[in-house]
C-alpha cells in the first residue's frame, strides 16, 4: 500500500468496491477529485465503514443538488476528508422527487447536524433520525424550498411577511 | 468680531421653528444599522478623515432611543427586516432614514428571494444613496440633504 495521497485514495476505492460490492454504483475521478456514488440504502454502512477503516474522520460539507431529472431527481454529496491520509472523497447518493429522504449521518459525524438542516432547508430532503430537523435560514413557516429549480428567483410574493409598518398597531 | 455685532441692540428675533430646526439639523445623531459591506464605508464616514462630527452628527448611538437618523447600510433580508423595523419604531420622533447603497435602496445585486428589494418597503426613507458601496462623502451629502429637509419643517408651529 502506497502512502501517497492518491495511492491511499485509490486503495480506499478498491476496498470499498470489494467490501460493499452491492452498494457501489460507480466510482470515478473528475477534475482531480474522486467521487463514489452509492445506493441510498447503504449510506450509513458505507459512511461508518469509511470513517472507521479509512480515517475519513472529518465531514467537511454536505451539498444538495437538484438534477431536475424525472427519476432520482435529488442528489446529496458528502465531502469527506481524511486528515491522516491527506485526501478527500466525495460520496454521492440520489433520491427520488416524491418525499425525498435519506438516513441522517449525525450518528457518525455529529457535525452533520447543521449541514443536513441546511440541505433540508434548501431542497426539502428529509433526514431520518436527525436529532433536530428544523429549517436553518428561512422562517419556520416558509412553505417552499428555494434551491429547487422550479422556485422563482425572486421568491413567491407574500410568502415571507414584511414587518407591520403602522406603528403602535397590534 | 463676535455675536455682539449681529445682535445690534442686544437682542435678535427669530421663529421658534427656525431655532428648533437649526438645533435639530446640527445634532442629528445617527443610528448605525450596518447590515453588510456598506457598514465599512459608514465607519469611515464617522471616522476622523471624513468626520461626520463636523456636521453635528457627533456620535453614532447604538441605542435607538438616543438617535435621530437611521442609516441602513447594506442589504436587508426578510428575516432581518422585522428587527430593523422594531428598532426604527423605538426611535423617538422626529426621525429620519437614509438608505445607504444600492442594496438598501433597491436590493441591488442581491436580486433574490431572501432579500427585501429596497428598505423603503417597510421604512419611510428620506434619502437614498447610490453606489456600491457609496463613498463616505456621499453619505455626508445625504446627511446634508437631511439637514436641508429638517430646516424646512414646521413641526413646532403645527403642534401649537
Ligand atoms: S451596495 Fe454594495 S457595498 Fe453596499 S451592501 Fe450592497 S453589495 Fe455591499
Amino acid at each position: 500500500m502506497s502512502s501517497s495521497p492518491a495511492g491511499s485514495l485509490s486503495n480506499t476505492i478498491e476496498e470499498v468496491t470489494k467490501h460493499h460490492t452491492s452498494a457501489v454504483i460507480e466510482a470515478y475521478t473528475s477534475s482531480g477529485d474522486t467521487f463514489l456514488r452509492i445506493e441510498k440504502e447503504s449510506l450509513l454502512a458505507v459512511c461508518s465503514w469509511l470513517k472507521e477503516e479509512h480515517d475519513f474522520v472529518y465531514l467537511a460539507d454536505i451539498v444538495g443538488a437538484d438534477r431536475f431529472t424525472s427519476d432520482e431527481r435529488f442528489e446529496v454529496i458528502y465531502n469527506l476528508l481524511s486528515l491522516k491520509n491527506q485526501c478527500r472523497l466525495f460520496v454521492k447518493v440520489r433520491c427520488d422527487e416524491d418525499a425525498p429522504s435519506l438516513e441522517s449521518v449525525t450518528g457518525i459525524w455529529p457535525g452533520a447536524n447543521w449541514k443536513e438542516r441546511e440541505v433540508y432547508d434548501m431542497f426539502g430532503i428529509r433526514f431520518e433520525n436527525h436529532p433536530d430537523l428544523r429549517r436553518m435560514y428561512l422562517p419556520e413557516d416558509f412553505q417552499y424550498y428555494p434551491l429547487r429549480k422550479e422556485f422563482p428567483l425572486l421568491g413567491v410574493p407574500g410568502s415571507i411577511p414584511l414587518p407591520n409598518t403602522t406603528p403602535d398597531a397590534d | 468680531m463676535g455675536i455682539e455685532s449681529a445682535l445690534g441692540e442686544g437682542y435678535l428675533t427669530s421663529r421658534v421653528d427656525a431655532l428648533v430646526n437649526w438645533a435639530r439639523a446640527n445634532a442629528a445623531w445617527p443610528m448605525p444599522m450596518g447590515l453588510a459591506c456598506c457598514a465599512i464605508e459608514m465607519m469611515a464616514f464617522a471616522g476622523p478623515k471624513y468626520d461626520a462630527a463636523r456636521f453635528g452628527s457627533e456620535v453614532m448611538r447604538f441605542s435607538p432611543r438616543q438617535s435621530d437618523v437611521m442609516i441602513v447600510a447594506g442589504w436587508c433580508t426578510y428575516k432581518m427586516s422585522h428587527a430593523v423595523r422594531r428598532i426604527w419604531d423605538q426611535m423617538p420622533d422626529p426621525k429620519w432614514c437614509i438608505a445607504m447603497g444600492a442594496c438598501a435602496s433597491t436590493g441591488g445585486m442581491h436580486r433574490s428571494y431572501g432579500v427585501v428589494q429596497g428598505v423603503d418597503n417597510f421604512l419611510p426613507v428620506d434619502a437614498y444613496i447610490s453606489g456600491c458601496p457609496p463613498r463616505p462623502d456621499a453619505v455626508l451629502h445625504a446627511l446634508m440633504k437631511i439637514q436641508d429637509k429638517i430646516k424646512t419643517e414646521h413641526s413646532v408651529l403645527l403642534d401649537a
